[in-house]
Formats: structure tokens, C-alpha cells, sequence
């Protein structure tokens, strides 16, 4: 950790980003809120449990060879795994378009106008023909083998607090089936949110540190999310990010859900390849011939060593081989720090258990062998393998006919240490850590989908869709500031895309901008997170009753004690809810009848002496029954100069 | 003629390439009114509009360029793609079956061709073993490509040159045989091969794909896989089709060429064997016979081809109020044999009995065969079906309407006689005519059913 300046992020600043010039981009999938799917009728948005289905599908992916005569890395490592995909179908959900049993239907026009109209938002150059395109995946998380997908637009911006960042492209794609598990050589999926209209729109490496990648990222969603054309809820958006330290390789973090994971996913991984670039250095110190580096194999009797504990002691019950590998020049290499709690050998552990489909445990080095099985046992290992001073040893073990493709990612990974940090995706988990998740796929994956005709996108079209586009994410950033809405409402604003609605409170019907906006990012986030919300509870529901209380004179204020009732019963009208809420109308003398009464008791049970605790009292009494009909700020006046 | 820079351009798109000097593979920067755009100039399919450029950008996307939004095109590179499949020399390994792939056309491994979008096979041994390399595992295969052309266009042409060439290989002691081929009508020629190859003492498989082998879930290789098994391991010495039994990666079926039909546009599992049971599955670890009375293979090396197909002969399928001139006109343009498809039990209305009679009158051999194509041809139930047979129309049991017309072109090409046209016809061959239909044989479940969906999901993956 000392040997390549690890910082904790709470404790980073610029100039440690900037000394291993950490470098990332983001790729932010967003679903579209559609009727049907993007290829097929089947309707989109209904899902499905795991164990609830009508048939399963049982697949086999197979590399194809690219246009330019050549396998796709990632395919061929796909291929390698031998992987059994099963498909569970619910009728509902799934024709025989999402199993590749009958070729698409003309796209889905609807989601065609909601990617322009965004990616005009994001000022990006519409294409003038889009051209779908199979973009090949092997993990079956489509059962064609591909995912068809289509640019919309190239070349836009999005615009950050203090910063422009650069869009590379915005494209239309169906979205891939939910994987419900991954074991061994048997990897299950639903084929529910198969083919629902997605778009992914696509930074340049443009943030320098991790705090700016959630910036854009939120920027992003935001911008998506002011169409009010997209869906919401866990799962509707989500992004791959993308990040490199100076020398590293372009590494992708899939599928984070949350935006507040990424700040530390992508400290991790700059300083993960960092980290790996020091153990390269390391390793080329010590072998001068990298070319000619080997390292040998053998298996072991678990027999001879009598094992004691699990999972060596199992292992032949288990039908598993053991196997030792000698890596020249390694020693110390396995247990270099590569991520908090993380080390050299667990990337190896990564391959195995992706590549070679051994789950894990599924190897040990001598740090973790010795605790287990004692020094003495290890030793008796390492001279079984025949290692020499300086080299590492690891022993793993798998069912015989996963041990060739062991042995070869084994021999892999340790060769790329010599060259490179490699490039793969990686999952990633909550606590900031990542795993190794399969080789990054270049651009050599992409085909002609020779199913689908080009579309031409006309210049009116795009007009058409131009003319109603909603306020962009900073300016209305700036507007909510300029009007001195606190800061900390505007995720929530922005989330919800609110903006629309607090503007128009504010220009049309001349509310207080700071009442406006506490009232949805303080008051409404709070009932949101403690009580559940009716089916029919639109925000503009809010926005009306506040309109009907201030047309009957009452005040502002009863709206926050009303919102809980709103948030859960959406449809009662304005009479029912002042009922339930206690209001009854009074003028000002009234609501003050029983000041000097509540004073006299005050003083007689007081335990506080000063005039704040007296009025914060008296308040107390007082606002059940001012609340609709005294502001808050008058009642405290009066009670103060009583 | 030189090389052609502008592939499947054509018109406005053409004139804007050349105005700007822009080269199909050319690397192009891009000035339009919607914004600037690079990449490489791709080939444009022949049937598209003329007033786009295909672009790839370098994200390996493609994009279209409407040109009329166009300011300017500049050329900052060239770099010609080419399509190579890679080839490996397919390794021989003593001690497996020899096996001859016959190609036809048709997608069994495939590349695509971007001008016109299209998917072009792949076919050497070295190229097939590049792509699906588990055959060297199954088989010594070696390959002949006899012509190349789609399953549509196949015709009795096409029969007769593959039955031959089929004959050939046999007579030099092939252990089995595949022939690759577009799955649309795969069964037209399995019943023609049937007829053609009379005792073949190996294997023949037909063998196509659903899904082309340019898509990772192609169910090519497997195809593949499962026909080279069948005919170097096999035991059923017959003309068969071997494609998909579930429309899951899992075995594949086995159906006799004359019982065999594609029942679906796009299912991997489109082949189905009618009124009958299939004669087997196979997976690459062995064909598993389902029939008994199938014709085992032999060591000898003999076999008689009857390269025969009078071309001259139509299917007539009915529809309601059909109109007699159907029949006249096929007769006045001299055809020599009309398959009718027939409603019920093999019915067409009155008005068409005059033109019935006036037909076999002339000498046309006329057939009877069903639409429903499951079930027999039964023409005393009622008296109409008796009165159409007294005007020369003959029952053909319960062949399939594709196998009847093939069996008549066969067996026209071999006699005028239309007795013995008759003979050839009504007598069972390879159970295109089958004396009795299991109680099995007719499947056709209807999906919602509460015990249908129960065995979907157990068993139908």
C-alpha cells in the first residue's frame, strides 16, 4: 500500500488524482418509459420473480468471426467458459422474438422520438440514417448473441457546476435479460426486461477526479429524467464506468446502480491499476526475458498431504483435482496490495472462477494455506512442486475437464503482469471493491444487423421533436439558486424532474421560491421515505391543493401538515383533507384567545428561565391551530410582543 | 474493368461521393448542417435509398449521412476491409468416418457481405474447421460445393445433379453424406433424393440452419454437428433431414425425407415429421433411434440413381368458389400431372368437375392430396369425393402435398404411361405413404391449456 502512495479517498486531493492521472468516462444506460418493447410487441416493464416461469430455453453462445475477419477477444473467452444458458420465460413477457425464434419487428417509433429528443437536449448531431447494429455479447444476457443497437447521435456536451464534458454518442438499444444465478458452467436469466428500450448515453474520459464522475453521472440522469419520457425505480437507469490511471488501460466498471457507489469505485480502481503498473515494474526488475518467462504446473496427491481442513480435506470427495503452479520471480508478487482487502492472487482467483467456471475458493497462496494447514505442510508442498527461492507457488484445484483451462488463465493473467493492467470489465461490489467480470470488448464486435432496414431521420422530424424540449439540467440548476432554494433540495428536484412544476408555482402563481422548493426537497422527501405512496399520487397533485388553499384564504403553510394524507390518498378532495388534518378556520383573535391563559400556566410550570424557552412553548401550543390561519412568523411576533 | 470505389452506391449518394472524392473504405471527415461526423465509408446495400452514405464511426457503429444536410467530405485515409474466415487445414484423424459435405447454398456457415447485406457461405474443410472445429472430433469430412444457389431457387435440375454427384461418392465408398442447404425447401429436395437414390447403403442428411452462422446462438454449428455424427456414425442408411428437435441447444431430430415439412417461418425447431414419429434423435454422443423399421446402412458400395423430374407438374392448393380456369389454364399450358391440395378429406367444389374431367381427359395425372396434411385422402366417404374419382382424379393417401408433387415429377420424368405413373405413385416408398397412422402421430398441442403449459415447462426446453 506504501509502496504506490495509497490514499484513502476521504483523505485524497486533486494532486494525489492528478499524480497517477486518474482518468474516467461514463457510459449511462437509461430505460425508456415505453407501452411495448423496442423490437417486438411484448409489453415492457413487467417483471417477473425468479422461480415464476413457463418455460425455460437452454442456449449456447459461439464466437463469430467481425467484418474484419478476425474473433473477438472476449468471444473467444466466452467460448472458453463452455457455458449452459438458461432462459426462464414468462408468456407475459416473452414471445418468440426475445428467444431468436423469429427476426424483429420494425422498431418501436415511440422510442425512436424519445432518444432524439434527448439527444438533442444533450446537443448532439442526429444521424441522418440510423443503422442497427448487433453489438455481440457471449454471456447470454441475450439470447441472439447480440444486442441490437443503433446511434441516434455523436458529438454533444453536458454542462457540470464548474465544467463542460464531452459526449462521444447516444445510442438506442434493447435492454438484456436479468441474470438470476451463475454457477459453475450454468448461468440462469429472465427474459422479463429482455428488449425494453434503452438509451446509453456516452462520455469522453473528460473527469479527473472521482467526485466529478457522480457529478456528470447525475447531470446525465437528470437530463434524462426531464423529458419525463423514461422510466424510474431500481434498475431503470444504470452505467458503466469507465476509468484508467496514467499508463493504465481502459477498464469498465459495470452496471453500477447507485451514483453514490462510483466516488469510491473509481479511487479503487485508479489506484487498483496503479498498483498493478508497480507490481510490473517489480516484476520486470527481477526477469529480464519477460518472452521467456514460464511457469509450470503438476498435480498433487491431496492423499500424501493429509489435509486439514475444507476445502483441500474435501477435495477427492468432492471429485476435484489438486493442482500446484511454480511462478518464477513471483515470490511476493501474490499478496501485493491491489484494492483495500485485496490482492495480486485474487485477480488470478477472478479468472478462475469466470474463465475456467471453478467457483470459489478455488485456489491458495501461502498466506492463506499457512493459517490453515500450518508452515510445515506448505513447505512440504512447495518442494513437492520442485519451486525455487524466488518463486511463488499457488495451488488450485476444479473438476478434471476445467484443469487445461486453468492452467492456460493462470499462465495468462501472470504473463499480462509483465505487459500490462488488462483489459476486462469488472463487477462491482458496495464496498467500493470490484472483480474481475470478463475481457473488454473492442469495437470489433459490431456487425450490420442484416434483419433491419436503415431508418432516415428527416430534418422536420427533428424539428418537430426540437420544438418542446424541457429547460437543460444547469440552467435550471442556476434558476433554483438564482431564487435561493437551498442547495440540498436539488437532487431531489432534479430526480423527480420537479423543476417544471416549481417554476411554474413560482412564475404563475407567485409562490415563495424557498417555500416551493423545501416543500417538495425537505417536507415531500420526507413523507416519501415514511409512508408508502398511492398509486395515483402525481406531484402536480401538490401543486392544486396548494392553489385551493390560497383561493379559500387559507395559509401556505397547512399544505406540509397535508402532504402525508396526499402522498397516500392522492384522489380525497380539499374539504377531506382539511378534515383530516384538524383545520378549522379561525381569524387572528381567535387562534390568540387563549394566549394569556397558556401564559400564566407556562409560568407556573416552567423549568427554564429566559424569554425563547417561554415563546418556543407558547409556539408549541399555538401552531396546531394557526397553522392555515396565522403565519407562522406573525403568530411568533405576537406571542413575542404579548 | 477496374476496381469499383463506390460499392451499391448509386444516384445523389454517388454523385456527392465523387463530387467530394470520397472512396467506399475511405476514412471521411464529415461537415453537415446537423453537425460534423468521421468514420470510414462502408459499402451501401443495392436496395436502399440513394440519398444516404453509410458511415462507420469509430466507436464501430454504423451510422446513415443524409446528404442533402451535406457541406463537406474529405478523404483522410483508405483502409480496405476484407473478409477472410480462417482457415485451418482440417486435421485427419484415423480411425473416424469418412464424410462428404455437399453444398447447395444456403447459410450452414456464413459471412456477411455488406453491399448487399447478405450472408455468404463459408465452405472449404479449413474454413468450416476455423468455425465449427468440434467437427475434427466427429468425422473426416471433405467438401464439394456442386452449385450455389438458395433454397428458393432449388429445382429438379438441382435434384438431378445432386443425386448423381451423390451416387458418385457412394460408388467410391463414402462412409456418409451431408448436404447443406437453405431450410425453405430443404423437404422438397429430401423427398426428391429419396426418390432419386434408390438403396443408398449410407447415411444422406440434409442439413440447414435457422439462424445464420454470422450469430453466436446460430443453431449451424450444432446442425452441423448432429448431421456429421448421423452420417458417419448412423446406422439408418436413408434420406433424411437432421435440424432441431427443441428450439433449445439440445438434440437434434432426424426425419425421413418424404414425412418431413417446415411448419414454421422462423423457429429453430421448424421441422417436423407429419402423421408419423420421426425415425430418430441424435446428439454427438449417438443417434437414438425413435422408429424400428428403418433401412440399415451396409458395407457395400452399391446404389441405383434415377436422375428423373418432368418439370411440367403443379400443386393446385383449393380455395372456396375456386374458379375452373385454375385447372383449364394449367392444362392449356401443357402440364403433365396437378397435385390438388384439397379441403377435408380431399374435397374441391362442382363447378371445378368439368375441368377435372376435361384434364384427365388429355392425359394429365391428377392427384388428390390434403391441406390439412395430417390425415388420409378419403374419397368415399362422400359422393362427391366418389363422383371426382369417377372423373379420373386419384386419391394419394396420405402423402404430403410437397411429397406428392415431387414423386409425380419423378415419376412423370420416368414414364407417359399413366398407369404405371399410378403404380409408382400409390406404392409406398420410404412411408410416404404410410398403411396406418399412430395415434401419436397427429401432435399439434394448444397452448393455455392447463396440462399443455404443465408439459412446456417440464419438458419442452
Amino acid at each position: 500500500m506504501r509502496a504506490i502512495g495509497y490514499v484513502p479517498r476521504k483523505k485524497a486531493t486533486q494532486e494525489d488524482y492528478d499524480r497517477i492521472g486518474f482518468m474516467s468516462g461514463l457510459e449511462v444506460h437509461q430505460q425508456l418509459d415505453t407501452k411495448q418493447k423496442l423490437f417486438c410487441r411484448c409489453p415492457a416493464g413487467i417483471y417477473q420473480k425468479d422461480d415464476v416461469y413457463d418455460a425455460e430455453v437452454i442456449r449456447h453462445m459461439r464466437p463469430t468471426l467481425s467484418e474484419l475477419g478476425e474473433y473477438d477477444g472476449t468471444a473467444l473467452m466466452e467460448f472458453k467458459t463452455r457455458k449452459n444458458i438458461i432462459y426462464r420465460i414468462k408468456n407475459e413477457t416473452t414471445c418468440t422474438y426475445e428467444v431468436d425464434d423469429t427476426p424483429p419487428f420494425p422498431i418501436n417509433r415511440k422510442a425512436v422520438d424519445v432518444a432524439i429528443e434527448i439527444s438533442l437536449l444533450k446537443k448532439l448531431n442526429i444521424v441522418g440514417e440510423i443503422h442497427i447494429t448487433r453489438k455481440q455479447y457471449l454471456d447470454g444476457s441475450i439470447p441472439t448473441g447480440f444486442q441490437r443497437t443503433a446511434i441516434i447521435g455523436v458529438e454533444g456536451v453536458i454542462q457540470l457546476r464548474n465544467k463542460t464534458v464531452r459526449l462521444i454518442q447516444l445510442s438506442l438499444e434493447e435492454d438484456s435479460c436479468r441474470e438470476i444465478s451463475d454457477v459453475g458452467h450454468w448461468r440462469i436469466y429472465k427474459t422479463d426486461r429482455l428488449g425494453m428500450p434503452l438509451i446509453e448515453t456516452v462520455t469522453y474520459p473528460d473527469m479527473v477526479n472521482p467526485d466529478e464522475v457522480a457529478e456528470a453521472c447525475q447531470v446525465i440522469r437528470f437530463l434524462n429524467r426531464s423529458t419525463n419520457k423514461v422510466r424510474s425505480g431500481i434498475g431503470a437507469a444504470r452505467q458503466d464506468v469507465n476509468v484508467s490511471c496514467r499508463g493504465g488501460t481502459r477498464v469498465e466498471i459495470k452496471g453500477v446502480s447507485r451514483i453514490k457507489w462510483i466516488p469510491e469505485l473509481t479511487h479503487n480502481e485508479s489506484f487498483r491499476q496503479w498498483a498493478l503498473l508497480h507490481i510490473q515494474q517489480e516484476l520486470l526488475k527481477r526477469i529480464k526475458k519477460p518472452g521467456g518467462w514460464k511457469m509450470t504446473s503438476m498435480e498433487l496427491d491431496p492423499k500424501e498431504f493429509d489435509f486439514r481442513s475444507r476445502p483441500l480435506k474435501g477435495l477427492r470427495n468432492a471429485g476435484m483435482k489438486l493442482y500446484g503452479v511454480s511462478l518464477p520471480g513471483f515470490l511476493g508478487i501474490l499478496s501485493h496490495f491491489t484494492q483495500p482487502g485485496k490482492v495480486f492472487a485474487d485477480e488470478i482467483s477472478g479468472r478462475l472462477q469466470v474463465i475456467a467456471c471453478i467457483e470459489k475458493p478455488n485456489m491458495c497462496t501461502h498466506d492463506s494455506l499457512r493459517p490453515m494447514e500450518g508452515e510445515e505442510t506448505y513447505q512440504r508442498l512447495k518442494k513437492r512442486l520442485g519451486s525455487k527461492a524466488g518463486d511463488a507457488v499457488l495451488f488450485f484445484w476444479g473438476p478434471a475437464e476445467d484443469i487445461p483451462t486453468a492452467i492456460e488463465t493462470i499462465e495468462e493473467r501472470c504473463r499480462m503482469a509483465f505487459e500490462c493492467v488488462p483489459n476486462e470489465t469488472r463487477k462491482s461490489f458496495a464496498d467500493g471493491t470490484t472483480i474481475f467480470e470478463r475481457v473488454l470488448p473492442g469495437a470489433d464486435r459490431m456487425y450490420p444487423d442484416t434483419d433491419s432496414p436503415p431508418i432516415p431521420l428527416l430534418d422536420e422530424d427533428i424539428e418537430r421533436l426540437g420544438r418542446n424540449l424541457p429547460t437543460e439540467t444547469m440552467e435550471a440548476y442556476r434558476q433554483m439558486k438564482a431564487w435561493g432554494i437551498p442547495e440540498d433540495t436539488y437532487t431531489y428536484i432534479l430526480k423527480n424532474n420537479l423543476f417544471p412544476l416549481i417554476r411554474d408555482m413560482v412564475v404563475k402563481h407567485k409562490e415563495d421560491p424557498v417555500f416551493a422548493g423545501t416543500l417538495f426537497g425537505h417536507r415531500l422527501k420526507f413523507v416519501e421515505g415514511h409512508y408508502e405512496r398511492a398509486p395515483g399520487f402525481r406531484y402536480d397533485v401538490v401543486a392544486k391543493t396548494l392553489q385551493e388553499l390560497k383561493k379559500r384564504n387559507i395559509g401556505a403553510d397547512l399544505i406540509k401538515n397535508m402532504l402525508p394524507v396526499i402522498y397516500q390518498h392522492p384522489k380525497m378532495d380539499v374539504d377531506s383533507l382539511l378534515s383530516s388534518v384538524d383545520y378549522r378556520p379561525m381569524n387572528e383573535q381567535e387562534v390568540l384567545a387563549n394566549l394569556d391563559f397558556l401564559k400564566k400556566k407556562f409560568a407556573s410550570i416552567r423549568r427554564k428561565q429566559g424569554l425563547d424557552a417561554e415563546v418556543n412553548w407558547l409556539m408549541g401550543q399555538l401552531r396546531g391551530s394557526a397553522v392555515g390561519n396565522l403565519e407562522l412568523r406573525a403568530l411568533k411576533e405576537k406571542v413575542i410582543s404579548s | 474493368m477496374g476496381e469499383d470505389f463506390f460499392q451499391g452506391y448509386k444516384g445523389a449518394a454517388l454523385q456527392a461521393l465523387k463530387k467530394f472524392n470520397v472512396r467506399v473504405w475511405g476514412q471521411a471527415k464529415i461537415e453537415t448542417s446537423r453537425g460534423n461526423f468521421v468514420g470510414t465509408v462502408l459499402p451501401r446495400s443495392e436496395n436502399d435509398d440513394d440519398q444516404h452514405i453509410v458511415l462507420k464511426i469509430p466507436t464501430g457503429y454504423n451510422v446513415g449521412i443524409d446528404i442533402r444536410t451535406l457541406i463537406s467530405m474529405q478523404e483522410t485515409g483508405y483502409k480496405k476491409a476484407s473478409y477472410k474466415i480462417p482457415e485451418k487445414e482440417f486435421p485427419y484423424t484415423k480411425g473416424l468416418p469418412r464424410v462428404k459435405l455437399i453444398g447447395t447454398g444456403g447459410t450452414i456457415a456464413s459471412r456477411l457481405d455488406y453491399r448487399t447485406g447478405a450472408v455468404i457461405p463459408a465452405f472449404s474443410p479449413g474454413e468450416l474447421y476455423g468455425a465449427v472445429p468440434e467437427l475434427a472430433d466427429i468425422c473426416n469430412l471433405t467438401t464439394e460445393k456442386v452449385f450455389a444457389v438458395f433454397s428458393e431457387n432449388m429445382g429438379p435440375a438441382q435434384y438431378k445433379q445432386l443425386a448423381v454427384a451423390i451416387g458418385r461418392e457412394i460408388e467410391n465408398g463414402i462412409d456418409g453424406i451431408v448436404i447443406g442447404h437453405g431450410t425453405d425447401t430443404l423437404h422438397h429436395t429430401a423427398a426428391a433424393l429419396t426418390y432419386m437414390i434408390k438403396n443408398p447403403p449410407v447415411p444422406i442428411v440434409l442439413v440447414g440452419s435457422q439462424r445464420s452462422s454470422d450469430r453466436p446462438s446460430s443453431d449451424a454449428a450444432l446442425n452441423l454437428m448432429h448431421a456429421c455424427y448421423t452420417a458417419g456414425h448412423g446406422n439408418i442408411a436413408e434420406v433424411m433431414v437432421c435440424m432441431f428437435g427443441p428450439t433449445s441447444d439440445d438434440y437434434g431430430m432426424l426425419h425421413r425425407g418424404t414425412r418431413v415439412r417446415k411448419m414454421h417461418s422462423s423457429y429453430r425447431s421448424t421441422f417436423r415429421t407429419l402423421g408419423d414419429m420421426p425415425l430418430a434423435t441424435v446428439t454427438t454422443r449417438g443417434v437414438e433411434p425413435i422408429k424400428s423399421n428403418y433401412k440399415a446402412r451396409r458395407k457395400d458400395t452399391s446404389v441405383t440413381i434415377l436422375p428423373y423430374f418432368e418439370e411440367k407438374v403443379a400443386i393446385l392448393y383449393y380455395y372456396p368458389n375456386m374458379f375452373p380456369d385454375m385447372v383449364d389454364s394449367l392444362v392449356d399450358n401443357g402440364y403433365k400431372g396437378i397435385v390438388i391440395a384439397g379441403t377435408g378429406l380431399g374435397h374441391v367444389n362442382k363447378p371445378l368437375y368439368p375441368a377435372l374431367e376435361r384434364a384427365t381427359k388429355k392425359g394429365v395425372a391428377v392427384y388428390m392430396t390434403v391441406q390439412t396434411l395430417w390425415g388420409y385422402v378419403q374419397m368415399f366417404v362422400y359422393e362427391t369425393g366418389r363422383e371426382m374419382m369417377a372423373l379420373g382424379v386419384v386419391p394419394a393417401e396420405n402423402m404430403l402435398p410437397e411429397v406428392a408433387w415431387v414423386k409425380l415429377g419423378w415419376a412423370l420424368g420416368q414414364t407417359q404411361d399413366l398407369n404405371e405413373v399410378k403404380k409408382i405413385m400409390l406404392t409406398p416408398m420410404n412411408d410416404d405413404i404410410t398403411p396406418r397412422e399412430p395415434y401419436n402421430g397427429y401432435l399439434i398441442y394448444q397452448g393455455g391449456v392447463p396440462e399443455v403449459e404443465e408439459f412446456i415447462k417440464r419438458f419442452r426446453k
